[in-house]
Formats: structure tokens, C-alpha cells, sequence
């Protein structure tokens, strides 16, 4: 049966999605670009400047030069999860968006699709603005030593892909608001704090790193540390490849359980 | 008709047609529904012809809404046949769905969107260009009397206004089929008799439509021809005075009374002579009673214990459903 086939049923109509959530978006332009612009700030003074007085890292460099790749992980994958976990979520349960666009010859593989590559959307505008915060910011702050940094753009879809579709996977399952608090302490939390952002998995012991290895944000500001500092390393595109394999499994696990989840 | 030449159509028993099979839009034949052990639809079979407003009448949970879920496609046929324009639903889901206009049982509006853009928004889903459904969504707006509240919040629409905009919208793709759960449930009188004008009107017009309700009323008001659901089995099939004729009888009989007086009553009436007697909760009805009934009204003589009344879809539906006491 059509509803229950083993590849994605993806048509044209997964970009209509995207324009539907595009649209949305766009009428709240104000409130939206008012969050995204004052985000990366906070942080940059705070950790960046304020407690980077205080840290003193082996390489020699300053703290905020270190929390560089580390914000370019962190504010797309919330900014994938906002969109993907509460946002897929209020549409899916609260407004009975996604029923109506089904009704549609959309289907439901479509909806899923064009709410990820939404997702992903909003993680690259994300991170489009703060590598360019960063690079104005460069005669002071250094935060961007190197031009592969531009690289970061492109490869930040991975990451975008991934996030946004292991939120749809969450929003499939919760079956109330409150749910999400397990999410978002569970899952996002330890991939904010251990994932690599704030500090050097090197200095960490020995089971620390092996657990990071784990952590998909580990990989992703590894990618982004050699692409600011111009360090490249093979280690690199095997985290490509990592977050690639990864990606496509929590990809075609949301279509699923969220196909479990309309058609019945 | 293409389905009916399929491989394994033959071994389902077609069911006898009255018309000719060309010109139904949607026909299901021998269509089952399961949820693990729970028969939501239990071997259902009916057609729909074009231009006609069949009604789904049935109590909640009689498997209507799922029966249109699976029209629609968003619910997987358990057993049986199901067409839609000459599609296989199962085979074809969005083509199927491309030619269905769908009004919801809740109104599912998009509130991130202005009421225009609800329709703009919504005719792209089906592929179509702005320019092209420019026109068509100005007429939606004026016929359904939201073309000053355009650039409105949906929030911000009554529960009338909403509901009229569902069916704006659900009109956006030119739909062969108008499919309608419980069009009017939530409404208040008013509101619920604009959305009847309206339809008239779209059926006026020779949109053919499907309508599930639990309103009796609305049902005889809209449907040329009907089936009764209960416990996801078509009960009966007809015209909705056919039915209200033949099931219920011209008249009906209710009676608010003490148990002795309402027997001693019902003593009177002629034995095995047609005449059904149905107990809901202090109402006692006596269907098919004739000339006895009058009397009876006559001798009790307080319209508020013994009243003569003309039959309705209400009585077809008790009768049907309900158990008799007498008969």
C-alpha cells in the first residue's frame, strides 16, 4: 500500500510546504529577525569576552576565538529544533496544519520533507548571520582566521537536515506540549553543554572523548574548527560521512513514525 | 468501469445498481475498516452520482469520518473496493485526492496566515498558479461573505466565519467531489442555516457533494438520497422522505406518561398490526398507530402527554437502531 511504501513518496510538493512555512514566517518578519539578530551577542559578551578573561586554553588562543566554531554549531541546531520540535508540533496537534495540507495530493512524506528542508532553511539563515557577526567583528575579535569559513554555509545543511529531523522524530511521538521538556533537558541540553562548544573534548578523559564521538554537535564543531582556523584534516570529511549516515537514518525514521502518525 | 476489470475485483459480489456505473464519482464496494480488533467500518457499500448531495447520517462513532478518511485517502482501506472519479484511492492517493475538495469535522484554517492567504496558500498545495485561482478565490470570498475580512486573522473569524472559509476553501481546486464531515456541528442556529443557504446553493449549482451528519434535520434539508450508519454498517439507503414514509409512517405518536397509563394505553391498539413502540429514556413512541393514534392523542387530550406529530429522519433512526418494546 501506497501509505506504508519503503522510500519516501516525496513530490514538488515538499517545496510547497516550505513556502507555506516561508510564508508564515515572513508575516511575523519582525519578531522573528528581532531573535535571531540579538542571540549570538549575549553569548559573545558573556562566555565569549566576560569569561573568557578567565580561561586560558593550551593552543594559545583566546577564549572567544574558540567559541567561534562552537556558536556556528549551536544557534542553527536551535534554531532547526525550535522550528522542527515545538513548531512541528503546534502545526501537526494544535493547529491541524498538517491534516489539511494531506488533504491535499501532498502527502505525508512531502509535509515531513518540507518542514526539514524548513528547518534547514532557518539553521543556514542562522548561521549565514553569525558568521557574518563574526567576520565584522574580526578586526577585534579574530573569531574567523581563515577564508574556509565560507565553507561552513554550505556544510551547515548536514547539520540542519539532521536536527531538524530528529525534532520531527520527537514531535511524532509527544503527545502533549510538556513532553518537549524531555527533549529539549535530555537530548538538546547535553548536546549544547557536551558537544564540543564550550570546551576542548583533548583535555577531556579518555571516556569523555569516546562518548563524544557520539554527540552528532561534536562532529559538526569539529568541521567548523578546521574550516575558521583553516586547519583542515581528513578526520574532517569522516565526520562529514558521520553526520551524513546519520542524518539519512533520523531522515527516514520521521518520515515513518509521522506516517504512523497521520495515516491510520 | 476500469476497477471493476482488475484482477480480484470479480471475487467482491457487486452490489445491484439503479444507475448506470459510468457516472458514479465515488463508489465503495464491500469496504472494510479495522483498528486492531475494533470494525470501524463493517462491509459498506454505496455509490455516489454526479450532481448529487448524498448524505452519512449516523450517530457518533458509526465510522463515518473514518469512511470518509479512507475517500480521502489518509486512511488505509482494510478490505474491499474503493473508486473515486474511476481511481483506485489505495493506488492513486494524489490524484484521487487532487479532484476531493475536504471540509474537516474541526476547522483545520492555517492561523499563521491571513484568510486570503488561506486559500492562496492552499490552491498552491494543489499546484495551482495565483494567477490562475485569482478569480476563483474572489468569488469564494463574496459568495461566503468574507470578502471584507480578506486580510483578517483567522483567529480573529467566528465559528461561522471559519467554517464558511473551510468550505471556501475546500472549493479553491474546483473539486468534483465536495466532501463535508459534520458541516455544521458547533454552529449556533444562525450560523448553521447561512451554511445551509450556501450549500443549496453550491448543489444549485451541480457541485456534487458528500456530507456526514448526526443532525437529523440536516440531512432531509440537503440530501436527495441518504444511508443510515450505526456500529459501521449501512442500516438503510434512500430518499430521505422514502425513508421517513416507509420507515416511520406519516405520523407519529408520542407519549409522556406513567408506565400503567401508558400500557393501558397501548392495550388499545390493534395486535401485530405494524405498529412499533419505541422507550427512549420518559418518551414513549408509537410508530405506524393510524387511526388508533389520533384517538388516542384524542382521549389522553394534553398535547404535552400524548402528542400527534408528523414522522422524521429522528424516528427512521430510532426505529432502526433502537429495540422494540412492542412488535
Amino acid at each position: 500500500m501506497t501509505a506504508f511504501a519503503l522510500t519516501p513518496d516525496i513530490s514538488f510538493g515538499a517545496f510547497r510546504v516550505w513556502q507555506r512555512n516561508r510564508d508564515a514566517t515572513l508575516r511575523n518578519w519582525k519578531t522573528e529577525f528581532l531573535g535571531i539578530a540579538v542571540e549570538p551577542f549575549a553569548i559573545i559578551l558573556a562566555l565569549g569576552l566576560a569569561l573568557g578573561q578567565f580561561v586560558e586554553l593550551d593552543s594559545g588562543e583566546k577564549y572567544v576565538e574558540f567559541l567561534a566554531p562552537g556558536l556556528l554549531a549551536l544557534f542553527p541546531m536551535f534554531a532547526a529544533t525550535f522550528e522542527c520540535a515545538w513548531g512541528s508540533y503546534v502545526r501537526l496537534e494544535m493547529q491541524g496544519t498538517y491534516e489539511s495540507i494531506i488533504a491535499t495530493p501532498i502527502s505525508v512524506d512531502d509535509v515531513i520533507t518540507g518542514e526539514i528542508l524548513w528547518g534547514t532553511t532557518r539553521a543556514l539563515v542562522n548561521g549565514t548571520y553569525i558568521l557574518i557577526v563574526a567576520s565584522i567583528l574580526n578586526p577585534w575579535l579574530h573569531m574567523v582566521d581563515s577564508p574556509w569559513a565560507i565553507l561552513a554555509v554550505p556544510v551547515g545543511v548536514l547539520p540542519g537536515l539532521l536536527f531538524s529531523s530528529i525534532s520531527i522524530c520527537f514531535a511524532s511521538i509527544a503527545r502533549a506540549m510538556s513532553h518537549f521538556a524531555y527533549f529539549f533537558n535530555l537530548v538538546i541540553n547535553p548536546l549544547f553543554w557536551f558537544g564540543g562548544a564550550f570546551f576542548p573534548f583533548d583535555a577531556m578523559p579518555r571516556w569523555v572523548q569516546i562518548l563524544g564521538w557520539f554527540m552528532p554537535l561534536k562532529h559538526v564543531v569539529d568541521i567548523y574548527r578546521g574550516l575558521v582556523t583553516g586547519n583542515l584534516e581528513y578526520s574532517m570529511l569522516g565526520s562529514l560521512l558521520w553526520l551524513a549516515v546519520v542524518t539519512a537514518f533520523f531522515y527516514v525514521l520521521a518520515v515513518k513514525l509521522m506516517r504512523r502518525r497521520l495515516i491510520h | 468501469m476500469a476497477g471493476s476489470l482488475r484482477p480480484g475485483a470479480e471475487r467482491i459480489q457487486a452490489p445491484e445498481r439503479t444507475h448506470p456505473v459510468t457516472s458514479a464519482l465515488i463508489e465503495a464496494r464491500g469496504l472494510v475498516k479495522h483498528y486492531g480488533d475494533f470494525v470501524a467500518v463493517d462491509d459498506i457499500s454505496f455509490h455516489i452520482q454526479e450532481g448529487e448531495c448524498f448524505g452519512v447520517l449516523g450517530p457518533n462513532g458509526a465510522g463515518k469520518t473514518t469512511t470518509i478518511r479512507m475517500i480521502t485517502a489518509t486512511s488505509p482501506v482494510t478490505a474491499g473496493h474503493l473508486e473515486v472519479a474511476g481511481l483506485d484511492v489505495a493506488e492513486e492517493p494524489r490524484k484521487v485526492k487532487a479532484v476531493l475538495g475536504v471540509v474537516p469535522q474541526d476547522d483545520n484554517l492555517d492561523p499563521d496566515l491571513l484568510v486570503r492567504q488561506n486559500l492562496e496558500v492552499y490552491a498552491r498545495y494543489f499546484g495551482l498558479r495565483r494567477d490562475e485561482v485569482r478569480q476563483r478565490i474572489d468569488e469564494a470570498l463574496k459568495l461566503f461573505q468574507l470578502d471584507d475580512r480578506a486580510d483578517s486573522n483567522v483567529d480573529d473569524l467566528s465559528g461561522g466565519m471559519q467554517r464558511r472559509l473551510t468550505i471556501a476553501r475546500a472549493l479553491v481546486n474546483n473539486p468534483q467531489v465536495l466532501i463535508l464531515d459534520e458541516p455544521t456541528t458547533g454552529l449556533d442556529p444562525q450560523a448553521r442555516h447561512l451554511v445551509w443557504q450556501q450549500l443549496r446553493l453550491l448543489k444549485s449549482r451541480g457541485v456534487t457533494m458528500l456530507l456526514t451528519t448526526h443532525y437529523m434535520e440536516e440531512a432531509t434539508h440537503l440530501c436527495d438520497r441518504l444511508v443510515i450508519m450505526h456500529r459501521g454498517k449501512i442500516l438503510v439507503e434512500g430518499r430521505p422522505h422514502d425513508l421517513i414514509a416507509e420507515v416511520a409512517g406519516p405520523q407519529v405518536l408520542e407519549l409522556r406518561l406513567p408506565p400503567p397509563e401508558r400500557d393501558a394505553l397501548l392495550a388499545e391498539f390493534p395486535q401485530g398490526d405494524g405498529v412499533a413502540v419505541e422507550q427512549v429514556e420518559d418518551l414513549t413512541y408509537v410508530f405506524g398507530g393510524g387511526n388508533a393514534s389520533a384517538m388516542a392523542a384524542e382521549r389522553v387530550g394534553d398535547p404535552h402527554r400524548a402528542h400527534l406529530r408528523p414522522g422524521n429522519m429522528e424516528d427512521v433512526f430510532l426505529l432502526l437502531t433502537g429495540r422494540g418494546l412492542l412488535n
